[in-house]
């Protein structure tokens, strides 16, 4: 019992490196969090329970911590050409205050990191990337930049919350002047927070309308119980990793090492929106432009399991025929919609809406059908 | 937490209720605890054999799934039909409605392995003990 196949417990031996801590590592032990290890950081999996915390963000609102992603910043005349060479989207396109999802791409066209581009100025851009990735991002895009462009790893220069949940406008607001009213998504502003000098951005990574909080780690705790006090008349929870996971994967957000690597491309991905051919060459076009013409060879899907069980991270899918067609890169049993729901890989021939096909469960065949994603539209 | 006295327990955190040559068994409050929102279970089917120290079931949590292990060997005579329906009974009530299987005991020498309240209260002790062995230096905050 309690030997979990969880790859943020797995880590008990050999004895692991020790974990780092975010400033708010004491407020989550005073709030009686259960912490886990995470991209090499031991963070809250959750504080009351999943399902409560999951429930919490969808009908009201909650704070997470989420410090351990990394920050890259990439400023100087060369930054826009810098941005555009490495990734996927048109950073282009996006204005001064404007904040765009895109994908790190290596020479393969596969995906070095999903990451968020936010334009502070013209030549000036923050990249905030995943917890796991940042050393290879920073190396990376710093090994591609010229003497143009100067890349830096900003990630101790910043905490990180995000207040998600329909109600976080009406906690916020209280707490700032910035009108959040005529603010959009993927927009963001500076702006004080109770004093405290923020970056507040329309993002988020639920499902959920809500906004993400950059600050000095100095006064990271304190905006953590500011926005605590200021939601706790409105059933903002402090809400865990373990949510954090099932909420992203309820409105079928990829998450990296799961539905993202180095091996597979933005189009296998459904990424397809993020990849912007008309933008001109950047790594691993010529790869996705010949991918694109002859279609990709597989596809992420979602499923939904029509038989008991639920399908986990690498359980192998078969087609009716019992043939493999593929693995699962994500499941759980939806809090939201009560359902036993999955993403994963499928050869193309099998992806079709409504295709049955069965997942095998610890050497049982449960029969899913694949259905059309996200799983939750808010 | 709640181990209650007349229950025996194993390392890997299930209980045991005997009466007479079947054992009742389910998993612990600190179990439940550990694995947080139960949300599917399969058990095993009546007659089936389980082995001492071997999985007879799983449960799953949003996050994972976690193996249980059979306390003792011997035939299942029983299981508890209501938990895949509402498998988070095993969260509500682990030593009640949270059972999960009876077994009539191959071989009562199987008993001798398990662990009284106080012996699994210690044991749960040091193993909280082990998993949270920096918990003192909170002092200590690294920022880079």
């Amino acid at each position: 019992m309690i030997a979990e196949s969880n790859p943020a417990r797995a880590s008990t031996s050999p004895p692991a490196p020790r974990l780092r801590r975010t400033p708010l590592y004491g407020a989550h032990r005073r709030l009686g969090a259960k912490m886990v290890g995470f991209a090499g950081w031991d963070m809250p999996v959750q504080y009351r329970g999943v399902i409560e915390e999951h429930l919490a963000v969808r009908s009201r609102a909650g704070l997470f911590d989420v410090s351990h992603m990394g920050e890259v910043e990439v400023s100087g005349p060369g930054a826009l050409d810098l941005c555009q060479e490495l990734t996927a989207n048109d950073v282009s396109r996006t204005e001064v205050g404007q904040a765009q999802y895109n994908v790190l791409l290596n020479e393969h066209g596969g995906i070095v990191d999903d990451i968020v581009v936010y334009r502070l100025a013209e030549t000036y851009f923050l990249i905030c990337v995943n917890a796991a990735n940042t050393d290879k991002d920073f190396r990376w895009i710093r090994g591609r930049a010229g003497k143009e462009a100067e890349v830096r790893d900003t990630s101790s220069r910043y905490v990180q919350l995000a207040l998600q949940g329909p109600l976080a406008e009406k906690i916020l607001q209280p707490l700032t002047p910035l009108k959040l009213e005529t603010m959009k998504p993927f927009r963001f502003s500076r702006a004080e927070v109770s004093s405290i000098s923020c970056l507040i951005s329309r993002t988020g990574y639920t499902g959920e309308d809500g906004f993400e909080l950059y600050c000095d780690p100095a006064e990271g705790e304190r905006l953590w119980n500011l926005l605590l006090d200021a939601g706790s008349a409105f059933g903002l929870l402090p809400i865990g990793l373990g949510a954090r996971d099932t909420l992203r994967l309820e409105r079928a957000l990829p998450l990296y090492g799961h539905e993202l690597d180095d091996d597979t491309t933005p189009l296998e991905a459904g990424l397809e929106w993020v990849t912007k051919f008309s933008k001109g060459a950047f790594l691993g076009r010529e790869v996705l432009v010949r991918q694109k013409r002859e279609g990709v060879k597989r596809k992420l899907v979602g499923l939904e399991l029509i038989e008991p069980g639920i399908a986990r991270g690498e359980y192998p899918i078969f087609s009716r025929q019992s043939l493999p067609i593929g693995r699962v890169t994500s499941g759980t049993k939806s809090p939201t919609l009560g359902r036993s729901i999955a993403l994963g890989y499928v050869s193309v021939e099998e992806a079709a809406e409504g295709n049955l096909v069965a997942v095998e469960i610890r050497g049982r065949k449960a029969a899913a059908k694949i259905v059309s994603l996200p799983f939750y539209h808010r | 937490m709640e181990f209650p006295e007349e229950l025996r327990y194993s390392k890997e955190h299930e209980w045991v209720l005997i009466e007479g040559r079947i054992a009742i068994v389910g998993i612990t409050d600190y179990a439940q605890k550990e694995l947080g929102d139960i949300v599917y279970v399969e058990l095993p089917e009546i007659g089936e054999k389980v082995v001492k120290d071997d999985p007879f079931a799983a449960v799953e949590s949003v996050k994972a799934v976690s193996d249980v292990y059979a306390p003792v060997s011997g035939a299942v005579v029983e299981v508890n039909d209501a938990l895949p329906e509402t498998p988070e009974t095993i969260n509500e009530d682990p030593y009640g409605d949270g059972w999960m299987i009876k077994v009539e005991i191959s071989d009562m020498d199987d008993l001798k392995d398990l662990m009284t309240a106080e012996e699994y209260a210690e044991y749960v002790d040091k193993e909280k003990e082990d998993e949270g062995e920096e918990e003192d230096d909170d002092d200590e905050k690294e920022e880079d």
